[in-house]
């Protein structure tokens, strides 16, 4: 029984203390109803790179706007993204919704549906053009532009280690760790091999693929069977450390993408690629400020600042890397360097003049739009997210994942 | 040498545990009623210590996040608590026989993904083919045998070879994880995602998407306590949960029970499978489940395998997640945060039932006790 009083009197105690703590209410906000409110719905949270890098920008672009901003983390591809928009827009008052997952659209659409005065802008996605729901937007950017950027870069060290003896010319193998065998992936990683190729013509790569957008073990794991199967220099298209850690271990040149993994890799960090995504917060905010119409699929460059990369190590860099970088970002900004010219790959020794893409979707993955004009295969023109699915010479798929 | 092992002999450990059957169910219940309370305190001070909210705030950041704007009339918040409870909540029935028999099925995982499995087969390939009333049996039919033979297959295996349930189990939650992604990059194609499917979903009654599956949770509860409670079946479980060897000497087929018993938690696992997927997300993928498989064998034991005091641990455990999870957004905190709670709490809990049943014993200090 004495027991029994005890527990009773520290429960009594807890309830004065929550007394005390309550005195003092924190809740300013909520004040400013008129205010516009933004809600970001993300698929997982800081951990992810990927993720990561979406809500630096929401928080850069909320601040430099103004504007009061929600969000909610780890948000899976279900109708939980419905419930999570319904959420923001009704007990936070959102104005705004925005996804960044590609599983995300389809329940994003349905809510764009029902709440017709709020506008929605999904990251990645390919069914704004053809879904003909008014208030629901597509966005990506042409970071294909920035991977060859740092292709360049990677070509420089390639070109760097020849000339030093350490490997031959025929011996410049990159290694590419990969999420999944999408055309997301795949526009990536060959428009890097292309940005190394202008500049070390000998280059080949071979490509893993782990079948996770995040899986910290398996992206370190493809990466060290890549540095094992004669790969010395390795970049990633998957959202964990994994690759940019085995890399530093083994000491082998690495070249980033959603980020500077510099703090970590401190030796072997040589630049990285991102989509800055604050110019189209920027925009869609805007454009629901003036009462403008967003645009259903936009797409962000290098003019934009939407594509960008990050400060050059130059402990690990090749000397000059950034002034080549510079003199290719003025060559891909004037139109005189198109990423996927036909001139620069073949598809089995053939190259190309013709090729229909997977634009429109539809349950067959029919392929149905023309791609190829003036002999350059044109990325992100159609639809913003990318549709370069095309196999070519040079780089060898040492496996297939489709999730 | 043998000298210290006599010694070691007599020596009375620091303390030890005995088990004990005396406490009067009031006492048992208010020590638990208790200890929710100091666990709802504790995640308060936690919350604010991390946050930097106030105690207050804190609980009404939790709130809004599960209840929304409830007292301005909005109920749609409140409907997603339901329906979250719903799911955990019919996982854990299903498994709840299976438990109190002591077959450690950990499979709901696997065996709802394969009920999911079923449903979304049947929405996609007979959708446009089968009239509405049709197509719904026959999704339910599907998922419900999906789910049991999922089910029922570590059971004939434990009957007959008496093969370890709680690996078997286990591993078949991988097979149907993988069959999942099979399937998904078969109908997803390059994207990885399959698009809700229109047809073969649950109606939305009174305009609410998940009324039906919240209505059919409710039967299962009340279904399931008067099946454990009062039924024959009900009855040879527990007996065969208690003793296989009373079971067998008083004339019950030991082995029956256990099949028989397997096949209604895994079909019970498959109608969630198709609440998830029909009445739900009306698409599939390995994550459909969530892991809730394993959250709802500890609100299974929390429950006391009885169906009503589960519903009370799954409305905590869920409110704490979601409410968790709205503290954690709204400080821009690591989502962890929410599970690192609900873990403490449900720690918690588990560590008041140990209590319950077991007492300690101090050394007494006794000079004589060394010789």
């Amino acid at each position: 029984m004495k027991k029994l009083l005890a527990l009773l009197l520290v429960v009594a105690m807890l309830f004065t203390f929550a007394a005390c703590g309550s005195a003092k209410t924190g809740s300013d906000a909520d004040t400013d109803a008129k205010e516009l409110t933004v809600g970001f719905i993300f698929l997982h949270d800081e951990q992810s790179t990927y993720d990561k890098n979406f809500m630096d920008a929401a928080k850069a672009a909320c601040e430099a706007m103004n504007v009061k901003y929600v969000q909610k983390t780890q948000i899976p591809e279900s109708k939980d993204c419905y419930d999570a928009a319904v959420e923001l827009i009704e007990v936070n008052g959102c104005d705004i919704i925005f996804a960044d997952s590609f599983g995300h659209e389809s329940f994003l659409i349905d809510a764009a549906k029902k709440y017709p005065d709020v506008q929605f802008c999904h990251a990645t996605g390919t069914q704004a053009h053809t879904a003909g729901v008014k208030n629901f937007h597509n966005a990506f950017a042409s970071i294909y532009e920035g991977r060859y950027l740092a292709g360049v870069a990677a070509g420089m060290k390639l070109n760097e280690m020849i000339e030093a003896g350490k490997i031959t010319a025929d011996k410049a193998k990159m290694g590419y760790v990969g999420a999944f065998t999408f055309a997301e992936v795949i526009s990536g990683y060959t428009s890097f091999y292309l940005g190394a190729k202008s500049v070390c013509p000998s280059v080949k790569m071979d490509v893993k693929f782990t079948g996770s957008w995040y899986d910290e073990q398996k992206e370190k794991e493809a990466a060290q069977a890549l540095i094992s199967g004669g790969c010395v220099l390795i970049s990633q298209h998957a959202d964990s450390m994994g690759a940019p850690t085995a890399c530093e271990t083994a000491g082998v040149p690495n070249v980033s993408y959603n980020g500077s993994t510099v703090a970590a890799c401190p030796n072997t960090f040589i630049v990285s690629s991102r989509i800055d995504w604050t110019p189209y917060f920027k925009y869609m905010i805007e454009c629901v400020e003036k009462g403008e119409a967003i645009a259903t699929d936009w797409t962000g460059t290098i003019e934009t600042g939407s594509v960008v990369l990050t400060d050059i190590n130059t402990k690990a860099a090749a000397a000059g890397t950034a002034e080549k970088i510079a003199e290719v970002k003025a060559k891909l900004l004037d139109g005189s360097i198109k990423v996927f010219d036909t001139a620069n790959w073949t598809e089995k020794g053939v190259k190309l003049t013709s090729y229909k893409a997977d634009v429109d979707t539809d349950a067959n993955f029919e392929k149905d739009t023309e791609v190829i004009e003036d002999g350059v295969f044109y990325e992100s023109k159609h639809r913003s997210a990318p549709y370069f699915d095309i196999q070519i010479d040079g780089i060898t798929l040492l496996d297939t994942n489709f999730g | 040498m043998t000298n210290s092992a006599t010694i070691k002999a007599h020596r009375e450990p620091l303390f030890h545990v005995v088990k004990r059957d005396d406490m009067p169910a009031w006492k048992a219940w208010l020590i638990r009623a208790v200890t929710i309370v100091i666990a709802f305190f504790l995640v308060g001070f936690l919350s604010m210590a991390v946050t930097g909210e106030s105690f207050s705030a804190t609980y009404e950041i939790m709130f809004s996040g599960v209840f929304g704007r409830l007292f301005e009339g909005r109920f749609t918040m409140l409907w997603k608590y339901l329906q979250e409870i719903a799911i955990l909540l019919a996982l854990a029935l299903a498994l709840t026989p299976a438990f109190k028999m002591k077959f450690w099925n950990c499979g709901a995982e696997g065996q709802a993904l394969m009920g999911g499995l079923a449903s979304i087969i049947c929405m996609i390939e007979l959708g446009n083919k089968l009239p509405y009333p049709v197509l719904m049996a026959v999704i339910a039919l599907t998922s419900i045998l999906a789910g049991a033979v999922w089910g029922i297959i570590p059971a004939i295996f434990k009957a007959i070879f008496n093969t370890n349930e709680t690996l078997f189990t286990l591993m078949m939650n991988y097979i149907a994880t993988q069959i999942i992604a099979y399937y998904v990059y078969l109908k997803g194609g390059g994207s990885n995602v399959i698009n809700p499917v229109s047809e073969g979903n649950f109606p939305a009654l009174g305009g609410n998407d998940y009324f039906i599956n919240i209505l059919i949770v409710t039967v299962m509860t009340v279904v399931m306590y008067i099946y454990l409670k009062y039924s024959k079946q009900g009855y040879e479980i527990s007996v065969v949960g208690e003793s296989q060897n009373t079971a067998r000497y008083i004339g019950i087929n030991v082995k029956k029970v256990i099949i028989r018993t397997m096949l209604i938690s895994g079909a019970l696992c498959g109608v969630t499978g198709m609440l998830l997927v029909a009445g739900k997300d009306h698409s599939i993928n390995i994550n459909s489940v969530g892991g809730q498989g394993f959250t709802a064998i500890l609100i299974s034991w929390l429950g006391q395998f009885n169906p009503f005091i589960m519903v009370i641990m799954t409305a905590i455990v869920i409110f704490l997640r979601i409410g968790v999870a709205k503290v954690a957004d709204t400080a821009l905190l690591n989502s962890s945060f929410s599970e690192i709670i609900v873990g403490i709490v449900i720690l918690m809990l588990v560590g008041c039932e140990f209590f319950i049943h077991y007492s300690i014993k101090f050394r007494h200090n006794k000079k004589e006790g060394k010789a």
